[in-house]
């Protein structure tokens, strides 16, 4: 190694010339080149980049030069130790990729294996359908309201201006309780919610009641003796049949499609006046676009009013019921009601935890 | 209400091209249910009428056989064979030539029977297909052409269509009511069948007659006849139409008053007037006294039911049903015509009392009108004049104690605020004229009188309704109103909701059962005879005599369905309910109080107080792998901590801290039964239990052993406290495994409480890692294993901060005979 001090002449020291520097570079390169995995990457980089390396000793010449030389060949050896640098870090991130690439192709699963250990549960399609029902007119600004199934006669009936010997009574096929006199039956509908929100509220009153209810029908493909009903009640100031056709045609068009709406038959129910049956266009129906029964709706006849305490003069409202089996039929297509009462888990998980 | 068409059009211009779709629309658009459209069955080819020429009796047959010539408008007449003899030489009666097909596919044809080619068939009703009345052939009467298409006149062209009228519309139970109706819904013109002219009978009253209940019998009209032809046919028309009405036909007099029923809506009765001994007198049953009806029944009445007697006590059961003593026989030619209005409410309860819905009574409970009365028994005697020979003899009783109804005041605006249609005071005047009314108008107030037939009309929402009825529901528009804000769901609706998807989300299957239960289900439940589950709330009409109770538990409700699931191949199952169950015991009637006014303060609390309570429960029942065997290995089967642990997910959606205990009841094996407890110290309440089924419920309901279940009582859980958030700190934790060696009689429950009390302030978290038991544990104890993390709010926990939590932790237990297991 020379002297610093030491006359100098470039050209003379070897190792700072610019073939031994490209030759220094391209041997290096070919090495990298020649690696064929990271080891081996790892074990030809001593001889390029390690402190023996050709061109970290030339680096270390530079010392040796004259000022005027050093500048020069400074920028050669910088030139040549990002060459070989480069090359390496250009190698070590292809054979990384090259790894990886077989690594994880290794580690392959069959991502159609089923998990299902823990399977999930299902609500029943009756409770689902009755809270989106409760939740339409909870958006709407109604409340829900309760009512016992096991109820007063007093309220299923005579707050209705059902009289006891009136046909309409007779007419509701009613599971009487003992004894005699109870006073109790189970609720043949969930009107009499009605009558028991009309005297724990004053008006304007705005109410669903969804629930349980009795009759003594046989179980067959389209009746059950104990069903679902969502009743609801509106009293205020002013509230007309249009009121109620707007809410049944809200409710239609929200569960059955914005084309849903509603059609009425004249009827009669005791505690309402004028009453209506009423229909539902449902394009959906898997039998095509129709006409299909729901509910039951009219006016809160003035009688039940005053029975509540309510000021007929002063306030109006409207009152409809509808029939939770009977939408889960025909919303869904369900053809047999023996399906829906019999708590097959093959039925219900069908319908999953929201409807 | 079963409607001919072809009645209907007697009285009814059906205007031209009017379809029998055009009037099962138009009956509904009124407010009268189409229930059924009834089509005569169909016949094909030659079937005409014929008169019967000649018979000769064939002898030698085992049962009478006639061989007839008849015309049937031909140039010969036919010779045809029949088996019947109701009818004779002269009559008219429907042949089906051959050629025809009657229903049923029966083909015509001429063949050799009984020695004579018979060429053609002379047929009965119910071979048509027009009735059930197979006695004999069917003789249509006077006034048909041989040869003419015997199918208008059998009724093979007319359409009956069946009504479902409401219990306020009686009046549409008559062909006059229906004819007014479809008069206004078709808007064509019609005729009342009921404006009949007064038949202008005179003289004395033909019977002495005392009404003793003017209460309960407003109006009670009689006529007698004489000279009554007691072998006289009903004609064939009116037996067509009665049994398209559904109604048998039975004697002429009979069949007369049946009709005049259908046509006017008056019910009547006829007696045999010479069985009629002495005055009538109508007045309440007395004690004791019975009454055959015409049913055949021997009936113990009611001091509750009404009677038309006479000298020898009861002859009728009033408005519902006549008595046998004075029945209508095969000799009667005098006979006593009955027609009455009666008050609703009473006949309804003698028809329930004495389970006879009669035609009559169904009519009279739903109201009559009560000037039919008279105009009915006319019509009456014109028919029995004219098909029987009989006449009216000395003059009508007509016992008339009614009281005008009052008219109704409606403000013409009213049927506009409504329903919403701005309907103008013209209109609303002409449709309440339509129904019938008397209407008076002052300015915007009208004076509204509703007609004799319609009982039902008595409030303005009344007449409101006629008014948007007539003109069309369809009018009405939509409009959605603004209700002011509401609150949402309330606190216990939420936490329902909540529960149920918990349940759902962790596997379970909602599966709400019929609320009933027989003691059979609680029996196989175990349950002691003092059981609080054994006291019952009875159905008195049960829609199954074994389930004849309201359930007090849902278990048996879940486990049936549980194992019906099992019987259709399911072999793993996890279910859950939620719903109300009904307590029994004893409790005061409920009242009754009247509906003028809201009832007041004390009896509305006695009202709602009658009521009992009905508790919402919730249960599981689960049965096979809760995890099912897959690739990952095999599955694990339900079992009792699954119960208990469907338990907790019920309280965590609660927001409430359950507390869980060994406890000890039915159905529930004794030693793997948790009850399950809500609040500490004085506050404690056990809300239900969970576990295994006793070994005997799951033989005696063929369950499979091992079967789980848990039942918990949300409305006893108490409310949701506001959750307080936590401080989160920063610093990192310690994590400290311990394992104490425990005696059997401490619940892991009881050590976790231990250990989180003796963990003090730096506690953050346990969890039960581990349960051992064997050597070297010593018998009578086990170990559990538990992973704490520690850690401060503001600092890195140093070992000996974690050194004096042990030593804390280790004390605290070591009091209750739990060691920490060497080693650790």
């Amino acid at each position: 190694m020379s002297g610093a001090n030491d006359p100098y002449d470039p050209k003379q020291v070897a190792a700072l010339s610019a073939e031994a520097l490209d030759a220094a570079v391209a041997a290096a390169r070919e090495a990298v080149a020649a690696a064929a995995d990271l080891d081996a990457l790892a074990a030809v980089r001593p001889a390029h980049l390690g402190d023996r390396a050709p061109v970290p000793l030339a680096r270390r010449e530079l010392g040796a030069l004259p000022p005027a030389a050093r500048a020069d060949a400074g920028k050669r050896v910088n030139a040549a130790r990002v060459a070989v640098t480069e090359a390496f870090d250009a190698r070590r991130a292809e054979l990384a990729a090259e790894r990886d690439a077989r690594v994880l192709a290794e580690e392959r699963v069959d991502v159609t294996l089923p998990w299902d250990r823990t399977p999930r549960g299902a609500r029943h399609p009756i409770t689902t359908l009755t809270e989106r029902i409760a939740d339409v007119f909870v958006g709407m600004g109604y409340e829900v309201a309760d009512g016992p199934e096991l109820e007063a006669e007093w309220f299923n009936f005579d707050a209705l201006n059902i009289r006891p010997d009136h046909p309409a009574r007779s007419m509701m096929d009613t599971l009487f309780v003992a004894p005699e006199d109870s006073g109790l039956v189970l609720r043949t509908h969930t009107s009499p919610v009605q009558a028991r929100t009309l005297l724990s509220r004053t008006p304007p009153v705005y109410v669903v009641a969804p629930g349980r209810v009795y009759r003594t029908d046989e179980l067959d493909a389209t009746h059950t003796p104990v069903f679902h009903q969502v009743e609801g009640l509106a009293v205020d100031r002013g509230l007309s049949m249009a009121h109620l056709r707007g809410t049944l045609d809200s409710l239609a068009r929200s569960l059955f499609g914005p084309e849903a709406r509603t059609r009425w038959r004249p009827s009669y129910f005791p505690f309402t006046e004028p009453s209506a049956e009423f229909d539902v266009w449902f394009p959906e129906h898997r039998d095509g676009p129709r006409w299909v029964e729901w509910g039951g709706c009219g006016m809160v006849n003035p009688r039940v009013l005053v029975a509540c305490g309510v000021d007929p003069e002063e306030y109006s409202g409207f009152a409809f019921g509808v029939g939770i089996e009977r939408a889960l039929q025909f919303r869904s297509g369900v053809g047999d009601m023996h399906d829906i009462v019999e708590g097959d888990v093959r039925f219900t998980t069908a319908f999953g935890v929201e409807l | 209400m079963r409607v001919p068409v072809g009645w209907l059009a007697e009285y009814v211009d059906v205007p031209a091209g009017t379809s029998v779709e055009d009037l099962d629309a138009a009956f509904v658009r009124l407010g009268l249910e189409v229930e059924e459209v009834h089509r005569p069955a169909e016949v094909t080819g030659p079937l005409v009428v014929g008169r019967v020429l000649e018979i000769e009796e064939l002898t030698g047959f085992k049962k009478p056989i006639r061989w007839c010539r008849v015309d049937v408008g031909e140039a010969e007449p036919r010779g045809i064979v029949c088996g019947a003899t109701n009818f004779a030489a002269g009559d008219t009666v429907v042949v089906a030539l051959p050629g025809a097909v009657l229903p049923g596919g029966f083909e015509i044809a001429a063949r050799t029977t009984y020695g004579h080619v018979s060429d053609g068939m002379i047929c009965s009703v119910r071979e048509l297909g027009i009735g059930e009345d197979h006695a004999g052939i069917l003789v249509l009467g006077d006034g048909f052409e041989p040869g003419a298409d015997a199918r208008p006149v059998a009724g093979l062209d007319d359409v009956v269509v069946e009504l479902a009228v409401t219990p306020d519309r009686g009046y549409c139970l008559s062909m006059r009511g229906i004819a007014r109706e479809m008069g206004t819904g078709l808007a064509t013109a019609w005729r009342d069948p009921g404006a009949a002219e007064d038949p202008g009978w005179s003289g004395q009253p033909a019977w002495q007659v005392t009404v003793a209940d003017a209460d309960r019998c407003d109006r009670f009209s009689m006529v007698a006849m004489e000279g009554l032809d007691p072998t006289a046919p009903s004609p064939w028309w009116m037996r067509r139409r009665l049994a398209q009405s559904g109604i048998r036909t039975i004697s002429l007099a009979v069949d007369v008053t049946n009709y005049v029923m259908l046509e006017l809506g008056q019910p009547m009765h006829a007696f045999d007037r010479d069985a009629v001994t002495g005055p009538i007198v109508v007045r309440r049953a007395r004690e004791g006294e019975r009454l055959t009806t015409l049913d055949g029944a021997d009936r113990q009445l009611s001091s509750d039911d009404l009677l038309i007697t006479d000298d020898t006590g009861p002859i009728g059961l009033a408005a519902v049903m006549g008595g046998g003593s004075t029945e209508i026989g095969d000799g009667t030619t005098a006979v006593l015509l009955e027609a009455a209005h009666w008050e609703p409410t009473g006949v309804a309860r003698t028809a329930r009392r004495h389970r006879l819905p009669s035609e009559a009574a169904k009519r009279f409970e739903r109201g009559v009108d009560p000037e039919m009365t008279v105009v009915a028994l006319a019509r009456a005697a014109e028919l029995l004049a004219e098909y029987g020979g009989a006449r009216v003899v000395g003059g009508p009783v007509d016992v008339d104690t009614r009281v005008p109804s009052p008219a109704i005041a409606l403000d013409v605006d009213r049927p506009g605020r409504v329903s919403g249609v701005p309907y103008p005071p013209a209109q609303v005047v002409e449709l309440l004229g339509a129904v019938g009314c008397a209407v008076e108008a002052d300015g915007g107030s009208l004076t509204v009188t509703p007609p004799s037939w319609r009982p039902d009309l008595t409030d303005p929402a009344d007449l409101v309704e006629e008014v948007v009825r007539l003109a069309g529901y369809d009018d009405v528009p939509s409009v959605l109103p603004t209700a002011p804000p509401g609150r949402g769901l309330t606190d216990t609706q939420r936490r329902r909701r909540t529960i149920g998807r918990t349940l759902a989300e962790a596997g379970y299957v909602e599966a709400p059962a019929y609320p009933f239960v027989g003691t059979p289900a609680l029996d196989a439940l175990g349950l002691a005879d003092d059981d609080e589950r054994r006291q019952i709330v009875l159905v008195r009409n049960p829609l199954s005599e074994e389930e004849p109770a309201l359930r007090t538990t849902l278990l048996p409700g879940l486990l049936a369905t549980l194992a019906r699931n099992l019987a259709r191949g399911r072999r793993d199952v996890a279910l859950f309910e939620h719903g109300a169950v009904f307590p029994g015991g004893v409790r005061t009637p409920a009242p009754v109080p009247g509906v003028d006014s809201r009832p007041d303060d004390d009896t509305l609390a006695a009202l709602l107080g009658a009521v009992p309570a009905q508790p919402w429960h919730v249960a599981v029942a689960l049965s096979g792998a809760r995890e099912p065997r897959g690739w990952w290995g095999p599955g694990r089967p339900a079992g009792w901590a699954d119960a208990v642990q469907a338990a907790r997910l019920v309280a965590e959606a609660a927001g409430v801290r359950l507390f869980v205990r060994p406890g000890e009841r039915a159905p529930w094996h004794p030693g793997r039964c948790a009850e399950l407890v809500v609040g500490e110290g004085g506050d404690e309440r056990v809300v239900g239990h969970a576990g295994e089924l006793h070994p005997r419920v799951c033989a005696a309901l063929d369950l499979p052993a091992r079967t789980s279940v848990m039942e918990l009582d949300v409305d006893a859980l108490p409310p949701a406290p506001v959750p307080v958030g936590p401080r989160i700190s920063a610093f990192p934790p310690v994590f400290l495994d311990l394992a104490f060696v425990v005696p059997d009689e401490v619940t892991a429950a009881h050590v976790e409480s231990l250990v989180r009390g003796g963990a003090g302030e730096l506690f953050e978290s346990v969890r039960l890692f581990d349960v051992y038991s064997g050597p070297p544990v010593p018998a009578g104890s086990r170990s559990l294993a538990y992973s704490l993390v520690l850690r401060a709010p503001d600092r890195t926990l140093t070992a000996d901060d974690v050194a004096r939590v042990r030593e804390g932790i280790v004390a605290v237990v070591g009091m209750r005979g739990i060691t920490l297991r060497s080693g650790d």
